[in-house]
């Protein structure tokens, strides 16, 4: 028996080299043995991706892609299918998990420099994953035909119509009629379920690609290649199997605690990962007070309102996201890891997540004069801080610091001034400190202070 | 750091005013609701039939569930809930979803529009926007039948739990809160009618989502074995990196 059984087994490695993707991506795939929490983050997206794609399968055997029928379609499986309500909370909350995961795993690049050589494709490829899963989030979530659904699509298509000259006509290109219709939900459900999940498959299966061939960055950012033994293995690298398919199964352990802990509890993430306005049937007759996209897109949403002309606004909320791409020749300085980094750095990167998350609340609020005001403030901050991290790349000079600083100071501060009504004086001029400190301290702080030194970078990983 | 500081100071000093801007227009009452008291959910599913469903319909759910998480037999449902005939004359099946008594047909020429489907109303409005907007009707002669509603401005239509609470008026507000004074008694003492409308209120709160009942008593137990399972999966990750230095 044990023979008959290698005996095949010979005949189908002859034919199919099972153990060479195996060995390549696994078993003989040296990961660097310091990779900290940050680092759980890949495998579980790969993990929230499995989980999306089987229970969006179940899904689609009894969702109704049809306007008059998917909104009472979605309550029959939350309602009548056989653990119905556990598949689709798993497909929403799953939805908001992975853009939970996605935001940590960017930031991850973020600090230990992932994105600089030789990774710039993988990290551009990432940006384009993060762009595909907004398509399916955004796609999926027109799906139940509730009013949010409705509104929110509504919103979002007509961003499209501020193009100049060809912008109407595309918008009834995208919907295929004259309103957010059923040929609407035709259509998105196509992409959602098919279309883009292909892309995105195609591009995750590139990102593992890059990854394994220009190897994973680390905390320290240390190149581990540069440094292997007699036998050519990285001397601080381990084996991915089973070295880290055994820790990545702790992550998934502790993730799951927590993804069922909130489907099981508050499956509607406090109002956040279904929104209330979504229980009522779509209705084209009646706009709903108050219309906020789910939360992984309200950062964007922020800086779309930020800007009073509509077309600006669009290209602005466009700009935020696409500017990632540049990332990797915006950052020039040689040191990847925010460990050897100096601290005015550090400070830059936290203050580039406090906006993130100040941009994503305030896309959730109504657009009221002082919210609206640290709108702009933060939206600026937002893009300021790629100029930062271009100005952090090497030493500046003296008159360089303070040209930089004037310019762009000058430029927002003239804009204040034409804006400038009686009213909100006082605001203005309160929030005008806000980009202006964060610039006086990262453009000034190196010509005053020693707070821009930086650490020697260890020639082997530590710990 | 400075910098920090100093937002920090802005948001200390500048949020609280705005912050608050948004919401509902007028404060809540705060409500609990337990849907695991079952006589609460009877008593409110009783209610629910007696005074919404001749006008409202609860479209996407069915008798049987009623009568299966409420555990009431196929005669009890008829007593209690299950009052409608079809459109043959026959009793409704309990198979059947939750309609109206009244047709759409009906309900236009008598109300101007078909009353809102109460299915999902309190995941859609909340439990304490539903216990206080019950408690909120007010006479106001301006109004086509005779009542305003607080909570929901200018609705159309008329106090449906009348004859419990009675009839009551606006007489000012107190803290952005309206101030009411009962001026036609009804047949409960508002501590009573407070506490029928927590009833109503547990039950719409079960009707919008039914698995409530079962998915907060299922948790535990998944969580608990993921509890295990990672304590195995921590013990199997330490034995392996035991010779990683």
């Amino acid at each position: 028996m044990h023979k008959a059984f290698s005996a095949l087994l010979s005949w189908v490695f002859a034919r199919y080299p099972v153990e060479k993707p195996w060995n390549e991506h696994m078993a003989q795939y040296y990961t660097p043995k310091n990779l900290n929490f940050w680092y759980y983050f890949g495998s579980l997206s790969i993990l929230v991706l499995v989980i999306q794609i089987v229970t969006g399968i179940w899904l689609t055997m009894f969702y109704k892609p049809d306007a008059e029928l998917a909104f009472a379609s979605i309550e029959f499986i939350m309602r009548d299918v056989e653990w119905g309500w556990f598949i689709r909370y798993m497909h929403t909350v799953g939805a908001s998990a992975f853009f939970i995961i996605i935001y940590l795993h960017m930031f991850k690049a973020l600090l230990y420099g992932s994105y600089k050589e030789p990774r710039e494709l993988l990290w551009i490829n990432g940006v384009l994953i993060y762009l595909v899963l907004m398509g399916i989030a955004f796609t999926g979530y027109m799906l139940p035909w509730g009013q949010m659904s409705y509104w929110g699509a509504q919103v979002i298509v007509n961003l499209f119509q501020t193009i100049p000259i060809i912008g109407p006509d595309l918008v009834i290109w995208i919907r295929g009629d004259f309103l957010i219709s059923d040929a609407t939900l035709t259509r998105f459900y196509a992409l959602h379920i098919v279309a883009l999940p292909l892309v995105l498959f195609l591009l995750v299966f590139m990102h593992i690609v890059a990854l394994h061939a220009v190897g994973s960055n680390n905390p320290d950012g240390v190149e581990i290649k540069e440094k292997k033994d007699k036998t050519g293995k990285p001397l601080d690298g381990i084996p991915f199997h089973p070295y880290f398919t055994v820790k990545d199964l702790v992550g998934f352990g502790v993730f799951l605690i927590a993804f069922f802990a909130i489907i099981f509890f508050i499956p509607d993430g406090g109002g956040y990962f279904l929104e209330k306005p979504n229980y009522e049937p779509a209705n084209p007759l009646v706009t709903p007070d108050h219309i906020a996209p789910l939360w992984f897109f309200t950062a964007w949403y922020t800086v779309l309102r930020a800007v009073p002309d509509p077309f600006l606004g669009v290209v602005a909320m466009f700009g935020a996201v696409l500017i990632l791409f540049l990332l990797p020749w915006l950052d020039r300085n040689p040191i990847k890891s925010i460990r050897y980094r100096s601290d005015l750095h550090k400070f830059n990167i936290a203050v580039f997540a406090f906006t993130f998350l100040v941009l994503s609340y305030l896309g959730t609020q109504p657009p009221e004069p002082f919210l609206g005001e640290m709108g702009l403030r933060f939206s600026l901050v937002y893009f300021l801080f790629f100029f930062v991290i271009w100005f952090h790349s090497q030493p500046r000079s003296r008159v360089f610091s303070y040209a930089a600083f004037v310019l762009l100071v000058g430029l927002y501060t003239i804009y204040d001034y034409l804006r400038l009504e009686t009213r909100e004086v006082q605001l203005i001029m309160m929030s005008w400190l806000i980009p202006t400190g964060y610039l006086a301290l990262c453009l000034l702080g190196p010509l005053f202070t020693r707070l821009n030194e930086e650490k020697p970078v260890p020639d082997r990983v530590t710990s | 750091m400075n910098r920090l500081l100093m937002l920090l100071l802005v948001w200390i000093f500048l949020v609280p005013g705005a912050a608050f801007a948004a919401g509902p227009s007028v404060p809540l009452d705060a409500v609990k609701v337990n849907v695991h008291d079952r006589d609460a959910l009877q008593r409110g599913a009783k209610l629910f039939a007696g005074y919404c469903m001749a006008c409202h319909s609860a479209q996407y759910m069915r008798y049987t569930h009623v009568a299966r998480d409420l555990g009431w037999s196929a005669e009890e449902m008829r007593e209690n809930f299950l009052f409608t005939r079809n459109q043959a004359g026959d009793p409704t099946p309990m198979g059947d979803m939750m309609q109206a008594a009244i047709s759409d047909k009906d309900a236009v020429e008598w109300f101007g529009v078909v009353p809102p489907d109460l299915t999902l109303s309190a995941r859609l409005y909340g439990e304490d926007w539903m216990y206080t907007f019950l408690r909120s009707f007010y006479l106001d002669e301006s109004r086509p039948l005779g009542v305003n509603n607080s909570v929901f401005a200018s609705i159309g239509m008329p106090h449906p739990l009348w004859e419990l609470q009675g009839y009551q008026e606006k007489v000012g507000y107190e803290n952005k809160r309206p101030v009411f004074e009962l001026t036609q008694p009804g047949g409960l003492s508002p501590e009573e009618y407070d506490s029928v409308v927590q009833d109503l209120v547990t039950f719409m709160t079960y009707l919008a989502e039914p698995i409530k009942l079962q998915r907060e008593s299922i948790g535990p137990w998944v969580l608990l074995f993921l509890a295990g399972l990672t304590f195995l999966f921590y013990l199997l990750k330490k034995e392996y990196w035991k010779d990683v230095h």
